[in-house]
């Protein structure tokens, strides 16, 4: 009887709980979670978590719940399409989103256009990811062209003369150092040495020896997080005192400030969301909720900075499912055309962009630029 | 000319400790005949006890490193006991399995118990650099260089100059007759594996304070420890010495007047030729081939 009870319940459950994920909308999250840049990777989970607790807490989308898949590209091309793959085939999610770093997304992208599905891209800044054609890539981060757009106007303010770069061996490093060397140029600045490191690389003495003994007055670096702190660190070492301006938006200021210290100070970075300054971001409210929320769950403030993107992508994403009217690829895929809201750095609205008829979506959010003075985050006055 | 002489600098305290990785592991080669697939694990594990113990336990700094070596030599114990006596007289092949897996095992405990975000190692030393009229080192950086040697000359002292060292090298050349003449070659074999374990574990524990540490940083230290062991000759512990000071020679000038781009490449370029044309490697001794 104890037997037969435990059988009928164990079925019963099962049913329940197969119920249960059906009735849920299931988005896949292809992030890196270990390797070189795990703890960005890590950080756009939380937030995009953050976000669908959020939007289950009022209803979740199209009166179901959303449930996130999340999958670890381990920082490497080949896992980022192997993830896309599984999350696509296996786990039936009909929307996307990832995968962080340039090199992942475009390892992915051949995926999208084999089983006609969406991914939201949340992070990565290489142009090829909205040129090359592919019509199932809607991004809300800046590509590197766009940024240096942004920046072309504090160039001359800033008094630069002579540029070198130091930039990242992939589509993301040498994607910046070449939009940012066409602006430059543009506004008659010099463009002098291009130095590349591997992305695993922990010794950059070589590269700084080099950027050391030019004649430039300031060092572009394109990197993560992570290679930045041992960057500024061996600068100090090495007795570099040159300007030094990141791009990419992914910094998070106050992880440097933590590890590097005053080998941080005076550096600028360009990066897509002020924390620091809630009321100066286009929706203080919603940036206030967030930090809010994002230290209620006891996470490292440094984060914030890479997290909003998850938080802002999955926001997007459940915008265009609800759009759609059901969770199916090809109707949210045409929803996110009509995607129209204001995220954590600006309005999140996707405009055509690569070759007609095979349109990726662009959306255009403001980008800044910040100094460290002294341990904190400030404004430069320019 | 400056940048010349920054770039001999940097290789002096790079080589220090590509050295440090090479001699461990061609110990355990020349001595044991196992390709140690736990070296690079073992440089990440000295790297996480030296945070452990400055970061977590709140330890002083120079009190720390020899706390992790210690603890690197017994982790090198505990897995020649326990993973590879079982195998003794086994082919090389089944122990370099072993030894696989037991690395990716070490690399997954430590991300599963760190996490996969970096961990930064505060050190006690001045934040500004060492000026030498247009060269600058840091202090940190230095004390590394000073520690490397030293290690290396203790580790020389211990193989060349003790009775432990002299029975390892009987054991190298032959152990069966080393046996015969009362070297018990089981214990040899521990204290080899330890050793050489602790060595790697010391080069963690003081580059772990200058770069960053996370789990997956003893792949590329594991593979550069390789290419410095097939640089000096199998086997041969002052050619791994030397050939990790050669390696960071070649990768700093590569960098520096070459391109950047193949910095890592540079060293696997050397190796190529090496094996092409001295396939022993650089400093091999006739009796040891064989």
């Amino acid at each position: 009887m104890t037997g037969r009870f435990t059988l009928t319940t164990a079925i019963l459950l099962a049913l329940a709980a197969t119920g249960a994920r059906a009735d849920a909308i299931r988005i896949g999250v292809n992030e890196p979670l270990t390797g070189p840049f795990a703890a960005s990777g890590t950080y756009v989970v939380n937030g995009a978590r953050i976000a669908a607790d959020e939007i289950n807490a009022r209803g979740g989308v199209l009166g179901k719940k959303i449930e996130l898949v999340v999958e670890d590209n381990k920082s490497n091309p080949t896992e980022a399409a192997a993830v896309a793959e599984k999350l696509i085939t296996s786990d039936k999610t009909p929307v996307l989103m990832g995968a962080w770093g340039s090199s992942l997304t475009l390892a992915v992208m051949p995926k999208l256009a084999d089983y006609e599905v969406p991914m939201l891209v949340e992070t990565s800044s290489s142009g090829k990811i909205t040129t090359s054609g592919n019509p199932f890539v809607f991004r809300i981060s800046p590509p590197s062209a766009l940024e240096a757009e942004t920046f072309a106007p504090m160039v001359a303010k800033l008094g630069m003369k002579k540029v070198d770069f130091l930039v990242l061996n992939n589509d993301f490093g040498r994607g910046a150092a070449t939009d940012f060397g066409k602006m430059l140029k543009d506004k008659g600045v010099q463009v002098g040495l291009v130095e590349i490191m591997d992305q695993g690389a922990q010794d950059m003495s070589a590269q700084l020896a080099k950027l050391k003994a030019s004649d430039s007055d300031t060092i572009m670096v394109t990197s993560a997080v992570d290679q930045l702190v041992l960057l500024f660190k061996q600068m100090a070492a090495l007795g570099l005192k040159k300007r030094v301006i990141t791009t990419g938006g992914s910094q998070n200021p106050d992880q440097i400030i933590a590890q590097a210290g005053s080998a941080a100070d005076g550096t600028m970075h360009l990066t897509t969301f002020l924390p620091w300054i809630p009321e100066k971001t286009p929706d203080p409210k919603a940036t206030e909720t967030f930090i809010a929320e994002w230290k209620r769950r006891g996470y490292e403030f440094a984060g914030v900075t890479e997290s909003f993107r998850g938080y802002d992508g999955i926001r997007a994403i459940a915008h265009a499912i609800e759009r759609a009217g059901k969770p199916e690829p090809a109707a949210i895929a045409k929803a996110f055309w009509s995607v129209d809201f204001t995220g954590l750095n600006g309005p999140i609205r996707f405009a055509k962009s690569g070759p007609a008829g095979r349109e990726s979506g662009q959306s255009k959010p403001d980008v800044y630029l910040i100094e460290i003075k002294d341990g904190r985050v400030v404004l430069p006055t320019l | 000319m400056d940048q010349l002489i920054q770039h001999l600098v940097n290789t002096a305290i790079l080589g220090g400790t590509y050295a440090l990785l090479g001699i461990g592991l061609t110990l355990i080669f020349g001595i044991m005949n196992v390709v140690n697939f736990t070296h690079g694990a073992l440089y990440t594990v000295g790297a996480y006890l030296m945070y452990l113990a400055v970061a977590a336990l709140g330890l002083n700094f120079f009190l720390a490193l020899p706390v992790a070596i210690l603890g690197g030599l017994l982790f090198g114990a505990a897995i020649e006991i326990l993973l590879l006596r079982p195998f003794r007289g086994q082919d090389i092949d089944t122990t370099m399995l072993v030894m696989i897996g037991a690395g990716i095992a070490l690399q997954s405990g430590t991300l599963w118990i760190f996490g996969g975000v970096a961990k930064a190692i505060p050190s006690p030393f001045p934040e500004a650099p060492l000026q030498i009229g247009p060269v600058s080192v840091s202090w940190l950086r230095l004390f590394v260089l000073g520690a490397a040697l030293a290690l290396i000359g203790l580790a020389y002292a211990l193989i060349n100059r003790t009775k432990l060292g002299l029975a390892m090298r009987a054991a190298f050349q032959d152990a069966d007759t080393a046996a015969l003449m009362g070297v018990n070659v089981r214990r040899i074999y521990t204290a080899t594996f330890a050793m050489g374990s602790a060595l790697a574990a010391a080069a963690g524990a003081l580059l772990g304070p200058v770069y960053v540490v996370y789990p997956q940083m003893g792949g590329l230290a594991e593979l550069k420890a390789f290419a410095i062991v097939i640089l000096g000759g199998l086997g041969n512990v002052t050619g791994a010495a030397i050939g990790g000071f050669i390696l960071a020679l070649a990768e700093e000038l590569g960098a520096g007047y070459v391109s950047s781009g193949y910095r890592d490449a540079m060293g696997f370029l050397i190796i190529i030729a090496v094996l092409l044309y001295k396939p022993t490697g650089l400093f091999a001794k006739a009796e040891r081939i064989g």
